[in-house]
């Protein structure tokens, strides 16, 4: 028989004086905190007691696995599920089951290179579209991210400051950013009467392709990047600072110590901020839907994007197009993350 | 003790009291998803609480949301039975479905018959003859505004003063000449981002947009004509790109036109209401007749309707709601003070006592109610169609990809037909 020795309370009681109102509110607090462990322990104890003390991790992991069940795994399966089937219908048994159907359909192309040739030419579009944003933007993202934490770990000048300038932008929401950079980019906005003020011609900036193209980009990357600067900054500063100094001693210059010093040892944190980053550039959506709308024409449209419009926005919602669809991009994910971090294992093993 | 005492019986007279019956019932609450184009749901909360004064025993919550959320959130709450009693909506047959029949639980059907018939008949599926669905409160028309301050001012004259029919291409031309007039702060011609704006015109250049079988069809030289003239005036300079290239879904040129920024606008008789606020009488604006095609003249009629909803549980309230609404005393009241055309017979027949001072907004009424008649069978007969919205949205999403440079207009008109073909295939599965 185990045995489960009752907690003692943290605290004495506490020595209410007259007229005291510190002394109160604390006597309450333990007093409450007090009453909630005992109560706690009238449910643990026996509890315990039925199932082991090793089989107890189960019952403290419950909570987090049925949200986590009810709220991502059963919405994944259903969502394998509308992917195999067809009809407007939204509830799961109205619908009709069409196998592959959804999937063939994506895939029927002439040339995947030219989505024209596609039946579902959105489809691809959108695909092609994600592929040059996470290319540029995940890239960029993390070059700029990398150098900016390299000079905000020196000493220089205000460096606090930057610091908080650079993180500022994550603390606004991707609407907002989206707004603000609509107002400066449109037509008449406030970049193009700064342009004629100087007396240039306005530029379109959101209705030319690769203008628009070049805006969406460059705005995620400001908005996100100071982000995975904190990340890379707190990467940098776990390295011992010894081994900079026994580098400088054997006549490394500042180059060599970066590339055989840092690099190294910030790999690991460079590997998460790759996945993150890119986990996030494909999920795009919000900040270039207020921005752009995805135009223009179909310039900036991601899949994300298409998703939503061809499972909710049309009066003829696809929903079990949509569906494969994002079950093509969660596998694409899903493959991205496991290259990461075989990625990421072989170097720390290295 | 005594404390105990009077301890227990609080006690006891709190666990009464909610058992209690309440001697004045519950009254019933309906909730109505209404968008405003103006000041409709302020009309609407006042008529609603004369109502509620004399039936206390139903109160009526209205949730005004973007109209978006009536384009994209509504089918999707419909679907899943989670809807409203009553709504508001422009997509009349496409969301016909979710809608209650009335008819068992109307006093008098024959007066929706008499005075909506025709209407009626919007809010049905193909096969269904005798449902009433709900009250189209607000007619409207597709048509073309002009700003006359920007002709004046640009020396130009209004072809519409001098000529009874004016093509669309004489238009194009008189609205490009005053923006190269007066710089580039100016544009000649903008259309809300919508298909169902562009069917008017495509329509009065010949295209049929139903094959011999009834199926929707896109591919006939009429619409070609018009897409080629819409698209060669987004190169040309005589329309403002904006607003069919930057942006995704339905988007209205309404702000532009009331900005002074366009010398003509193509949308409809609903903007009345929101350009005499808005405009007031900064500048002249007014409505031009239909501009004329090949095939005639004619704009696209519409509106919306107040419908009720099938899964409500409450459909003798909603029917009571809904008669009330449909008396032609409140509706005129309705009319005059939101400045909609009506679509009822009584009240159109009788006359709307417009409630503006604004002779400009007179005028527009006075112009716009002259052009139903003049409404082409076949735009009537392709706002009936239930699934209209599938014909609109692929024309407008593929013609944005040809104004950007994505799509040849061949491929745009054989994607146009595609997109049409399968989803209707979709909607068959």
């Amino acid at each position: 028989m185990s045995h489960t020795p009752r907690s003692a309370p943290i605290a004495k009681r506490a020595q209410l004086q007259p007229g005291d109102l510190g002394h109160l509110v604390k006597s309450v607090f333990l007093g409450a905190y007090n009453a909630l462990m005992v109560g706690l322990e009238l449910v643990i104890n026996p509890l315990q007691r039925l199932v082991g003390a090793r089989r107890m991790a189960y019952f403290f992991l419950l909570p987090n696995m049925i949200i986590f069940g009810v709220f991502v795994l059963f919405p994944m399966l259903l969502n394998f599920y509308y992917s195999g089937t067809t009809g407007t219908r939204l509830m799961p048994q109205d619908r009709t089951w069409a196998g592959l159907a959804n999937y063939e359909h994506l895939f029927r192309c002439g040339n995947f290179s030219q989505p024209n040739t596609c039946v579902e030419d959105m489809f691809w579009r959108a695909a092609h579209n994600t592929v040059v944003f996470v290319m540029f933007q995940v890239g960029g993202m993390v070059l700029l991210a990398l150098v900016t934490a390299v000079i905000l770990n020196r000493e220089i000048v205000a460096r606090g400051f930057f610091r908080s300038v650079y993180f500022y932008p994550v603390l606004l929401s991707p609407v907002v950013v989206g707004l603000i950079w609509k107002w400066i980019l449109q037509r008449f906005g406030l970049l193009n009467a700064v342009l004629t003020g100087l007396g240039g011609e306005p530029i379109q900036f959101l209705l030319d392709r690769d203008w628009a193209t070049f805006w969406v980009i460059l705005v995620s990357i400001w908005a996100q990047m100071g982000f995975y600067t904190l990340i890379l900054l707190a990467g940098l500063q776990s390295i011992p600072a010894v081994l900079y100094e026994a580098g400088e001693i054997d006549g490394a210059n500042v180059w060599q110590r970066f590339r055989f010093i840092t690099l190294p040892l910030l790999m690991p944190t460079l590997f998460v901020v790759l996945v993150l980053a890119l986990i996030r550039a494909v999920q795009v959506f919000d900040q270039v839907f207020v921005l752009t709308g995805g135009g223009p024409g179909t310039a900036t449209k991601y899949m994300v994007q298409y998703i939503y419009e061809t499972g909710f926005a049309n009066q003829i919602p696809r929903r079990g197009l949509a569906s494969a669809a994002s079950v093509l991009l969660g596998m694409v994910l899903l493959v991205f993350t496991l290259a990461q971090l075989w990625l990421g294992r072989k170097s720390e093993a290295a | 003790m005594k404390f105990r005492t009077v301890l227990l019986l609080i006690l006891a007279a709190a666990l009464l009291v909610p058992a209690t019956p309440s001697t004045a019932q519950e009254p019933v609450e309906l909730r109505i998803t209404w968008y405003d184009d103006g000041n409709e749901s302020v009309v609407l909360r006042d008529l609603l609480d004369r109502f509620e004064a004399e039936n206390p025993d139903i109160r009526i919550v209205i949730d005004v949301v973007p109209y978006t959320a009536i384009l994209e959130n509504l089918p999707l709450q419909l679907e899943a039975g989670e809807g409203p009693d009553i709504a508001r909506v422009t997509d009349l047959g496409g969301l016909a479905r979710y809608y209650l029949d009335m008819r068992p639980y109307l006093s008098d059907p024959d007066y929706w018959e008499e005075n909506l018939g025709p209407y009626l008949t919007w809010l049905r599926l193909p096969g269904d003859d005798e449902g009433i669905y709900g009250l189209q409160n607000q007619l409207t028309v597709t048509g073309m505004y002009i700003n006359r301050t920007l002709f004046e001012q640009a020396g130009v004259d209004v072809p519409s003063d001098t000529q009874e029919q004016v093509s669309w291409e004489t238009w194009g031309e008189a609205c490009k000449a005053v923006a190269d007039a007066l710089g580039p702060d100016v544009f000649g011609f903008a259309m809300d981002r919508s298909g169902h704006r562009f069917a008017g015109p495509a329509i009065s250049m010949g295209a049929q947009y139903f094959d011999e079988n009834g199926h929707p069809m896109v591919t006939d030289e009429g619409y070609r004509a018009m897409a080629e003239l819409f698209v060669r005036w987004h190169q040309d300079g005589t329309a403002l790109v904006d607003v069919w290239a930057a942006t995704p879904g339905y988007v209205g040129a309404n702000e532009d036109y009331a900005n002074g920024r366009l010398a003509c606008y193509m949308s409809g008789s609903w903007q009345v209401q929101q350009f005499t606020n808005t405009i007031g009488d900064a500048f002249d604006w007014e409505v031009v007749p239909f501009p004329c095609g090949p095939a005639g003249c004619t704009g696209l009629p519409g509106g919306a309707a107040v419908v009720a909803i099938k899964d409500t549980q409450h459909p003798e309230e909603v029917v009571r709601v809904m008669e009330y609404l449909a008396q032609e005393d409140v509706l005129r009241e309705f009319h005059a003070r939101t400045l909609f055309i009506p679509a009822h017979a009584g009240v159109a027949m009788s006359g709307v006592p417009f409630e503006t001072d604004l002779d400009l907004a007179r005028a527009a009424l006075e112009q716009w109610s002259s052009m139903v008649p003049q409404i082409m069978p076949l735009a009537v007969r392709l706002q009936g169609y239930p699934y209209n919205r599938i014909v609109f949205d692929a024309s407008r999403d593929r013609l944005a990809q040809v104004i950007v440079g994505e799509l040849t207009l061949d491929e745009a008109i054989q994607r146009t037909q595609e997109d049409i073909d399968q989803r209707l295939a979709e909607l068959e599965g």
